[in-house]
């Protein structure tokens, strides 16, 4: 069987702006994509031009075999697309929501009343169905989103920030939630910029910038760090700590991970005692460091770190 | 086009209006509101103008001129005067209009060395009433001439040479010369007018506002289906405002229809899908409610208010205007209205007219449909 999805050196311009450039990348039928980057990185022009709702400027994308630009409706009628900007009506209930989107999929009558109920049953949904779609905290405002997109059983599920703004319990419920239509035999296509969502990806591609930084299955991105380490610094100031630490020559990059700091280096057995050292010395008195085993976002700054050096630019500190 | 996909547009598109009591609120208070305003403000008849009078001479004669000012139905006699300090207080505290003032030897002028002058003042700050009673006043005084030339001649016997000319004027399609009988049909026009384009000017704009319609065009539904399922329940709307602004025409204004009510009908939906199209239009391309309303109001309402013939004659513009008028759309309906309204004629007539109007009707859906695009940008 062909790929989901197959990318060929897809790109899109707005005016002189890069928003994605030379991007290649396939994904199997049954697999969670995630497609990871930070705001701007160029996540939502892609899942666009992958639903058909935007034209790609240089390139080729086949989703379920379609051709995007060639036959966009072809694509829309296979997929289910959830995006970022909230997608349902806030004025009617979730019910008519739910009714209206599967009339638009050609729906109507019993066929449509089944496809809800389904639908409803598998999101957990049954005592919302009357109620307003704009009183619903978002955590639930997100999974009548993701009923509407399922209620036509589409072979490939686009999904764009689906859990942005929404408490980690209900994200995971969301993502259980996805998981079983991908037993049913589903593809998922999800941006994201959290790191513990990505981990739930079968495999991940890193976004940078509109071009592709990483693409590999969680593990094998972080397996690459393994020739580097990452201390972690607990100290009282960390942005001045993270500053310090940048400086230091056996410190690659260093950046704030909320109350701590990470920084790669590339011989941990030698710098721990320097770091400390240099932190005792400036004035950082019982700061704590510790190697710690690296995660998907220190694969993800440590590769913007390296691009960025590549390419000469200045780096930008992460917040 | 698929009806069950155009249905659940219609369907969801009439929730919204539903929802939104504001502006259900404003799509049927709009019509009445400028029925009442328009049907009153530009009703132009000018009767019962509040006259005074200052008869310096007291004669038979002057007695028998200001009981034709009386006796005038244009004319009510509101006050008596005597001097004309008392007549200009009159008409500051716009108690009166008029005056009229004959002077002490109206009498020996009349006998000795006709015409005798009699003096008319006007309040010239209205001035489009004050010309209108200025005619009025003018024909008193002809009718009044004439009369005693023919009675003089008689008593003289010299051989009553009647007046040279006798104008008998008989009025047809509005008998009573009532200016209502014809606003009232070119008003239901430009009301017509006026909300189709408002109506939709807010729809597609507010789903690119609101984000929904990035949603909707991810769905196999057609550019087709999504301006046909938002046009019905507005279309159905403006059928009520016309059902709204007939009923207030003959029950308020009480204006006769003499025509055909089903020509009445389809003449207005024809137009109706124009309109309502070009509100669509405006809010594809604006792509911003705000705008797409402006365009709207700005595109639709003045020309159908001043191009269409209905405050201003058509046949009394300036050439290049005149051939303006031809595109503006309101122009077909308000003539399509009068003729139904006024003349009672039908199709025989107006089918110029009318398949002029559904021209238009296909030739902005068209248009809407072409430049509505399944596409971000
Ligand atoms: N229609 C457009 N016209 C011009 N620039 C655009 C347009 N759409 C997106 N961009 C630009 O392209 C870049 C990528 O945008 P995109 O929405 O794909 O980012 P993203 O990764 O989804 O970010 P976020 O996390 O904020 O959603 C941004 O710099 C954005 O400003
Ligand atoms: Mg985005």
């Amino acid at each position: 069987m062909s790929d989901a999805i197959a990318v060929a050196g897809l790109g899109r311009r707005f005016g002189a702006f890069h928003a994605v450039r030379d991007v290649t990348f396939a994904v199997a039928r049954g697999e969670i994509f995630g497609y990871l980057g930070a705001n701007g990185a160029g996540k939502s022009t892609t899942i666009r031009i992958l639903c058909g709702l935007l034209a790609p400027t240089a390139g080729r994308a086949a989703v379920a075999g379609v051709d995007v630009a060639a036959d966009p409706e072809g694509v829309k009628r296979r997929i289910g697309y959830m995006s970022q900007k909230f997608s349902l009506y806030p004025d009617l209930t979730v019910e008519e929501n739910l009714d209206f989107f599967g009339g638009a999929y050609g729906f109507a009558g019993r066929e449509l009343r089944r496809r809800i109920d389904a639908v409803v049953e598998e999101t957990d949904l049954r005592a919302l169905r009357g109620a307003a779609t704009q009183s619903l905290p978002a955590g639930l405002q997100q999974r009548v989103a993701l009923a509407n997109a399922l209620l036509h059983d589409p072979e490939l599920l686009f999904l764009d920030e689906p859990t942005a703004g929404v408490d980690p319990v209900s994200r995971r419920e969301f993502l259980a939630l996805v998981r079983r239509r991908v037993r049913r035999g589903a593809t998922v296509f999800l941006t994201t910029h959290y790191m513990d969502e990505a981990e739930y990806c079968d495999r991940l591609c890193l976004i940078y910038r509109g071009e592709l930084a990483a693409l590999g299955t969680p593990e094998e991105l972080k397996d690459r760090l393994m020739k580097e380490a990452v201390l972690e610094v607990r100290t009282g100031r960390p942005l001045e700590a993270a500053e310090l630490l940048g400086g230091l020559p056996e410190v690659r990059g260093a950046a704030l991970f909320g109350e701590s700091v990470h920084a790669v280096v590339e011989n941990p057995d030698e710098a721990v005692p320097r770091v400390r050292a240099a932190l005792e010395a400036a004035g950082f008195p019982g700061a704590l460091v510790e190697r710690i085993p690296p995660s998907l976002e220190d694969v993800f700054v440590s590769l913007v770190e390296e691009r960025d050096r590549r390419e000469g630019e200045i780096r930008e500190v992460r917040r | 086009m698929n009806a069950r996909r155009v249905l659940a547009v219609a369907r969801k598109e009439t929730l919204h209006v539903w929802r939104d009591p504001r502006s259900l609120g404003m799509a049927l208070a709009i019509p009445a509101l400028m029925m009442f305003l328009f049907g009153y403000a530009l009703t132009l008849d000018v009767d019962n103008v509040p006259l005074a009078v200052w008869d310096q001479s007291g004669t038979p004669e002057s007695r028998e001129l200001l009981s034709r000012f009386e006796g005038s139905r244009y004319f009510d006699v509101r006050l008596g005067a005597l001097g004309y300090p008392e007549i200009e207080r009159a008409i500051l505290d716009r108690e009166v209009m008029a005056a009229v003032v004959i002077p002490w030897d109206f009498a020996a002028r009349l006998n000795a060395s006709p015409p005798a002058p009699v003096q008319f003042l006007l309040d010239g700050s209205d001035a489009n009433t004050a010309t209108i009673a200025l005619g009025y006043a003018e024909g008193v005084a002809r009718s009044y001439t004439i009369e005693d030339a023919a009675r003089r001649a008689a008593a003289s016997g010299v051989p009553a040479h009647a007046a040279p000319l006798e104008l008998r004027s008989r009025v047809w399609f509005n008998e009573d010369l009532e200016s209502k009988n014809f606003i009232v049909p070119g008003l239901i026009a430009v009301i017509m007018m006026v909300i189709a384009a408002l109506l939709t000017s807010l729809t597609i704009a507010r789903e690119w506002e609101q984000g929904t319609m990035e949603q909707l065009v991810s769905t196999p539904v057609t550019g087709n289906e999504i301006i046909a399922g938002k046009l019905l329940p507005y279309f159905a709307l403006g059928m009520i405002d016309l059902a709204v602004s007939v009923v207030i025409g003959k029950y308020l204004f009480d204006v006769p229809l003499r025509g055909s009510v089903a020509l009445l009908v389809a003449s207005s939906a024809a137009f109706l899908v124009g309109g309502l199209s070009m509100g669509m239009l405006f809010s594809i391309v604006a792509r911003s409610q705000l705008l797409a309303t402006q365009l709207a109001l700005m595109i639709t309402f003045l020309p159908a208010f001043l191009l269409s013939g209905f405050v201003f004659a058509i046949g009394n513009m300036p050439r290049p205007i005149q051939v303006a008028t031809h595109v503006v759309p309101a122009r077909y309906l308000v003539s399509l209205l009068r003729g139904i309204y006024l003349k009672g004629v039908g199709l025989e007539v107006l089918a110029g007219e009318l398949a002029l109007l559904a021209a238009f009707g296909a030739a902005v859906l068209f248009a809407a449909s072409r430049k509505f695009r399944k596409k971000l940008e």
